[in-house]
């Protein structure tokens, strides 16, 4: 557990970057500090490491006073990811990634065949260990950033904007994997970001910070789109949040999934036609897998092939959220969006009308956290 | 170029491409070991900085003949003591690398140093684990100019009688005769290239994290 | 220090006003013949990227050359064909010259190079021709960097001017060298305090002139990308 008690941080020309913020990380969770530029976001948690002193009032980790700690060995105790990562540029990547264990004392053999198994657990392939950081991309560099961080085996992890400096593609993989491997260690963890919708999906309890270094609101993500605490909040959360909210309702059998006939490829005309529910017709593969749909009209006397198929369906899970499955529907040109199984077998589909039919029965609905 | 002459003087002119080397090289070592520790001092602090750099700037204007002449006021040395030598390249030595050694660590990405301090390194264990190791490209690339200009700039002393390759030239003059000097010309530029192309090896082999050797 | 205040030294053809004015002569001589040579080079290379292999090739061979064997080994070869002084005063011109080179080209080069792109191509993108963004836009990007070369070479030129005096050139170093010749310890103090003050002296001037006439926009920026184009001042090798 991480806890701010009343810690303000004033500068002596009067500005104030964090002002008597009391928060509480819990043990094993994932708290983000969100917020615009110039809300002390990162000024408080670069005082939960000492790289800034607070000016009033105390952090405690797991209840023990941080001023008290000599300020390196405390840094030693909390891994620390940054926007660039940081990496050293001289040490190779498996040195990089066992620089925390031989400073508190382990073997370099040791550290190395733990950095190894790092370097591996964060998706990267173990031929990478001796290269050097410039040799790497900016994403892979970012996942370094974290085997670094972790290879002490910390209890607290701080991250500051650890995934803004890659492209979206990349950021939304990092997100993906992180979440994956913070669900198997469970590290104490406090990342900020200015990216609100970061903050939603990789939370499991967010606090928005306004300007002035002010916590303006401490909730789960779902009680944050549902009923932020005031009109900063709100604004900040964004404009379409209502329809956001549906990332956090869980479907679980409220949608009734309508049955879709099928074909497969090089079926004729004809057949695609008798199969067709207006326009379109849902093409899958040998084993049920959706990929795609086709126009009857549009395959004129041959039979039916890959250049037929429209791709701009996306395929919801049955077991996803409500926002999953709108944009299924939405997202068809049939406007019949695609529902599958874990194995990603075609089930059925669902109609927008239905899923909105859910929707306004939402009292019913489990909400996913 | 006389290679009889050449053969006759040989003891001669080793004996002078010897003093030419030490004249060149302590001041070059002493000028680094004294330039680290300032230069650290400059880039830690923004007062010292400016004043340290202007001194250094200030130092390296005055044309070397006349700091020849002004060091044994200074020193109590004779005119003609080779210290006055050793003494005088230590200076520009220094005040070249002063800045460098502070550019230097100024050059160290600011993501890094703080990733060292966030990880526990004490500020000593940064500088000589992370900051000056990073550094060296930019400090190796200072040493190679002092290298470079030291060797010309000995052979100055020739002028106050203080032997060394420049004494070459100062024969030449006297005796009309072009083969010292055109061999004292060569030696200069080969010796400047060797102590060069060694500056350029010990940076290579502390910095095989460089993406490719730093051009010249 | 004697030899400074007495009155007869400052007076005459071999007074220190004398001196200090042959000094500042061929030392603007010299520099003037450099930076006509050098800019429009250093331009002409950054502009086009044609031939930059002289730029690191040149300046790193020039430093590594000894002035003093360079200085000789020219008027040895020169002196005979001229009869007057200029058998000497040519061969230093030369050597001075081939000295200031350097600094200004790579400086130049390295100015027109450090040009911001984006404002070159904002430039283009306005109709702005050729010519007119070198003179509206590169030149006076640059000129902090040209100006710091020229004030290395002026260095460079006045304390390479000094040696010159032992092959018989007129200026400051004439009170070295003879002092040195006769013995003369307070005389040699004389000349390298004078040569120390106008090196000092130019120095600051130039430094002066730079603040003067570089744009207020500029020197901020500058100031950085000079230290990476050039770590430290181009040291004079003399």
């Amino acid at each position: 557990m991480i806890k701010f008690e009343n810690v303000t941080k004033a500068y002596p020309d009067g500005t104030v970057a964090v002002d008597g913020l009391n928060l509480e990380a819990p043990t094993g969770k994932l708290t983000i500090l969100v917020g615009p530029s110039g809300c002390g976001k990162t000024t408080s948690l670069r005082m939960i490491n000492r790289l800034i002193e607070p000016t009033s009032g105390t952090i405690y980790l797991d209840d023990q006073p941080t001023s008290g700690m000599d300020a390196a060995l405390l840094r030693r105790r909390i891994g620390y990811v940054i926007q660039h990562a940081g990496l050293f540029p001289h040490r190779t990547i498996v040195d990089n990634v066992a620089t925390m264990p031989i400073l508190l004392g382990e073997s370099r053999q040791k550290a190395r065949t733990k950095a190894l198994e790092l370097i591996e657990r964060v998706g990267l392939p173990a031929s990478f260990a001796k290269r050097y950081p410039w040799q790497l991309s900016g994403g892979q560099q970012q996942r370094v950033g974290v085997a670094r961080a972790l290879a002490s085996d910390p209890a607290f992890m701080l991250m500051d904007e650890p995934f803004s400096a890659v492209d979206p593609v990349v950021r939304g993989q990092l997100q993906d994997e992180f979440l994956r491997l913070q669900s198997e260690i469970g590290k104490t963890i406090i990342m900020v970001t200015h990216d609100i919708d970061e903050a939603l999906k990789l939370g499991d309890q967010v606090a928005v910070m306004r300007v002035g270094g002010k916590l303006a609101q401490m909730a789960s993500p779902s009680e944050l789109l549902t009923s932020p605490a005031d009109e900063f909040v709100a604004d900040f959360v964004g404009r379409d949040r209502g329809y956001r909210s549906l990332g956090f309702t869980k479907t679980a059998g409220a949608v009734a999934i309508g049955e879709e006939a099928v074909v497969q490829l090089g079926a004729s005309a004809e057949e695609a036609r008798a199969k067709a529910t207006g326009a379109w017709v849902l093409v899958v593969d040998g084993s049920r897998k959706p990929l795609g749909w086709a126009q009857p009209e549009q395959i004129a006397g041959g039979e039916l092939k890959r250049e037929h198929l429209n791709l701009s369906g996306i395929a919801a899970a049955a077991s996803g959220t409500m926002r999953q499955l709108l944009d299924a529907a939405l997202s068809s040109p049939s406007r019949r969006g695609v529902v599958v199984n874990e194995h990603g077998e075609l089930i059925g589909t669902v109609t927008a009308t239905d899923v909105v039919k859910a929707i306004e029965a939402e009292p019913h609905l489990e909400t996913a956290r | 170029m006389n290679i009889e002459w050449l053969g006759r003087q040989f003891d001669t002119i080793v004996f002078l491409l010897g003093w030419h080397v030490l004249l060149t090289v302590i001041p070059l070592i002493l000028g680094l070991l004294i330039a680290l520790p300032l230069g650290w001092w400059a880039h830690r602090s923004r007062r010292i900085y400016p004043l340290l750099v202007g001194v250094a700037g200030l130092l390296y204007t005055v044309p070397s003949l006349a700091l020849f002449v002004l060091l044994p006021l200074v020193l109590g040395t004779k005119i003609l003591d080779p210290l006055n030598i050793v003494a005088a390249l230590t200076i520009y030595t220094v005040a070249l690398l002063v800045r460098v050694v502070a550019d230097a660590l100024e050059s160290v990405p600011e993501d890094t140093v703080q990733a060292a301090k966030a990880m526990g390194y004490r500020s000593w264990q940064s500088l000589l684990k992370v900051e000056l190791p990073v550094g060296v490209p930019v400090i190796s690339a200072g040493l190679r100019v002092a290298a470079v200009s030291n060797v010309s700039l000995v052979s100055v002393a020739a002028l106050l009688g203080i032997p060394q390759l420049g004494s070459l030239f100062t024969q030449g003059f006297q005796l009309r005769f072009f083969t010292p000097i055109i061999a004292g010309i060569l030696l200069c530029v080969i010796l400047a290239m060797i102590l060069d192309g060694l500056i350029i090896l010990l940076n290579r082999w502390l910095t095989p994290w460089t993406p490719k050797v730093v051009a010249s | 220090m004697n030899y400074l205040f007495d009155p007869r030294h400052w007076t005459g053809a071999d007074g220190i006003p004398t001196l200090i004015g042959e000094h500042l002569l061929y030392s603007l001589i010299a520099l003037a013949i450099a930076a006509v040579i050098a800019v429009p080079l250093g331009i002409y290379i950054g502009v086009t990227g044609k031939g930059v292999f002289l730029i690191a090739g040149l300046a790193n061979a020039l430093r590594a050359l000894p002035s003093v064997g360079l200085l000789i080994l020219l008027v040895l070869l020169i002196s005979p064909a001229f009869p007057s002084k200029m058998g000497y005063i040519l061969p230093s011109l030369i050597v001075l010259v081939l000295l200031a080179v350097p600094p200004i080209l790579t400086n130049t080069y390295a100015g027109v190079r450090a040009v911001d792109a984006a404002a070159v191509d904002a430039a283009r993108g306005m109709g702005f021709r050729t010519m007119k963004i070198l003179t509206d836009v590169q030149l006076p990007c640059s000129l902090p960097l040209v100006l710091s070369g020229v004030r290395s070479a002026l260095l460079q030129i006045i304390s390479t001017a000094t040696i010159a005096a032992y092959i018989s050139l007129g200026g400051l170093g004439r009170l070295l060298i003879d002092g040195k010749a006769q013995n003369d310890y307070s005389q040699m103090v004389a000349g390298a305090v004078l040569v120390a003050l106008l090196a000092l002296f130019f120095d600051q001037l130039l430094a002066f002139i730079t603040r003067r006439v570089v744009s207020p926009g500029l020197t901020r920026r500058t100031i950085k990308s000079a230290s990476i184009a050039e770590p430290a001042k181009t040291p004079v090798t003399v």
